[in-house]
């Protein structure tokens, strides 16, 4: 790694970044090495979304995707990351196409690692054929990857949380960083509750969303990996975490995966909510869990995973 | 086409694909050449959850295991993802995302995966399901959506009447087989008075290679930009990476 420039603040205080609050751009320039960000297809060539007139909507210069490459932890990587301020960070025709394009140059270029930043509602409802169509594509582009040795890594701890088909490219990832604030889910509670009723999921109650999508329940479960405070240093070494050792794309790893969601359905799918299934794991209280602070909750998580084996 | 016909006509030389009674497919025929193919999938627009999916998953993995050789086809009439508090709660995203990968992991391991969208299917079930599939036939009649306009209308704050309006004249939003196969999602309709095992058997011959639904997708109109920006974009990491 090269030393940080004189003129900018000291590298660790420059990732002292609230990755809740940060922008795409932000969140990828301070997570990468300093100054090694270059950005392709970026504002200044004004590619946008050639759907959203249809609907009066303001259309944005990166189509609410920023993907380039840069250094991490002074290795080559690709890495891409979605605006959620910019319609909820929803996959569109050339939102989705940026992360293909992205994904399928990983098989020639063969980078250390692919970062990927999920800030996303899911489809973009505007375009949705191809934002349904988009998720396919890059779910196929990222397992490629992966398959010739590249390990995609995904960040979650946006605004928009992981939802919908992001929820699924999500789950292809070598490896999963979330934080509290990182919700991952296929249905929103809106789209449950409008569905199936209020009684279902009531979409208004804060707490529920939380304990049941949230990064504390997700990181339990073993939907996601590793789990982060809100800023980027956390999510960089979190990230560096999971790097060394990356789940593989082949039959052992699946089928240990397959093992693993088989056994949640025994152990857990009688549950009716997250704090029967932290309950039955072990926590001592489990009401409790939504309150607990960074470190207690990563030492909650490491004596169930001990106990489990899990 | 009913599904019992649809079998019918797909392998004359007979079957022994049945569906439970949560809606999943299971089976195997005989096709051309003395050949096996196995088939999965989801009938009578049922939900894919949890359980489902792991049940889906965990065939196809004995599939691999064994080195079934034949195509693998996944036959498709379902509603969306189970809409359900206790399917997101137990990581609902983890078990549609594992099946899409059992899907390719197959696929790379020289089962071809054929998806045959002979009814309904949207969201999340489409997409792991038929959308995971290396090529995806549909029959006509077929109703794929991404999300029913009622739940559009939630999360779009746009009234339902507007979006059904709108649904009309746009095909990029709104839902149906004809808008699909415009953004390249559908190889091809199939024709339903033709025996199917035939157009299945001429599909199996075709070179199969690559993702090819962006460059389908605008040669047919409905995606003008996407195979485009995905190339652009793909090119400025090569260069880059060339010039690290």
């Amino acid at each position: 790694m090269s030393a940080p420039h004189p003129d900018i603040p000291h590298v660790a205080e420059a990732r002292n970044v609230d990755w809740y609050e940060a922008s795409a751009r932000h969140r990828l320039t301070t997570l990468l090495d300093h100054g090694s960000f270059i950005e392709f297809m970026g504002p200044t060539e004004r590619v946008v979304s050639p759907h959203l007139d249809l609907f009066d909507l303001p259309k944005q210069f990166d189509d609410g995707m920023v993907v380039g490459r840069g250094q991490f932890d002074g290795k080559p990587v690709l890495a891409a990351a979605q605006e959620g301020r910019f319609m909820g960070g929803a996959f569109g025709e050339v939102h989705g196409a940026k992360l293909v394009g992205l994904l399928r140059a990983a098989l020639d270029v063969k980078p250390d690692a692919v970062l990927v930043l999920f800030d996303t509602g899911g489809v973009r409802l505007q375009e949705a054929n191809a934002g349904e169509l988009a998720i396919a594509e890059i779910m196929r582009a990222l397992l490629d990857a992966r398959a010739v040795g590249v390990p995609v890594i995904g960040l979650i701890g946006g605004r928009a949380g992981c939802y919908g088909g992001g929820g699924l490219i999500s789950g292809c990832c070598s490896g999963l960083v979330v934080s509290e604030q990182g919700r991952i889910s296929v249905s929103g509670p809106e789209v449950i509750e409008t569905n199936r009723g209020v009684e279902e999921f009531d979409s208004r109650d804060r707490a529920l969303v939380w304990r049941t999508m949230g990064g504390k329940n997700r990181r339990l479960l073993g939907v996601a990996d590793a789990y982060a405070d809100d800023d980027v240093e956390s999510f960089r070494a979190a990230t560096l975490e999971l790097l060394a050792s990356p789940r593989a794309f082949d039959l052992d790893a699946l089928k240990a995966r397959q093992h693993m969601l088989e056994s949640r359905l025994a152990r857990f799918g009688d549950c009716s909510d997250a704090i029967d299934v932290w309950a039955k794991m072990g926590a001592e209280q489990p009401t409790g869990v939504p309150d607990l602070p960074a470190d207690a909750f990563q030492a909650l998580v490491a004596r169930i995973a001990k106990e489990h084996g899990a | 086409m009913t599904l019992d016909a649809i079998l019918a006509s797909l392998f004359p030389g007979g079957h022994s694909v049945t569906t439970d009674d949560r809606g999943l497919i299971f089976g195997t025929a005989s096709i051309n050449g003395g050949r096996t193919a196995n088939v999965i999938g989801v009938a009578n627009r049922s939900p894919l959850g949890i359980d489902e999916a792991a049940s889906l998953s965990r065939r196809v993995l004995e599939l691999v295991e064994s080195k079934a050789d034949g195509p693998l086809i996944v036959l498709v009439d379902s509603d969306s993802q189970r809409m359900s508090k206790r399917d997101e709660l137990l990581g609902l995203s983890q078990y549609l995302s594992h099946l899409a990968q059992c899907l390719q992991l197959a696929d790379r391991g020289g089962q071809r995966t054929v998806g045959i969208l002979y009814g309904h299917t949207a969201a999340g079930a489409f997409i792991a399901t038929a959308l995971a599939t290396s090529v995806l036939v549909a029959l006509p009649g077929a109703e794929p959506e991404v999300m029913d306009l009622p739940s559009m209308a939630r999360v779009t704050k746009l009234p339902l009447d507007v979006l059904k309006e709108k649904a009309k004249s746009t095909p990029v939003f709104a839902p149906g087989l004809d808008n699909l196969a415009k953004t390249g999602a559908v190889h091809a309709v199939w024709d339903a008075k033709k025996p199917l095992a035939q157009q299945l058997a001429a599909l199996l011959a075709s070179v199969s290679g690559g993702d090819e639904r962006d460059r389908l997708g605008r040669e047919r109109g409905g995606r003008p930009k996407a195979a485009e920006v995905a190339a652009k974009v793909a090119e400025a990491a090569a260069r880059a990476s060339a010039g690290a």
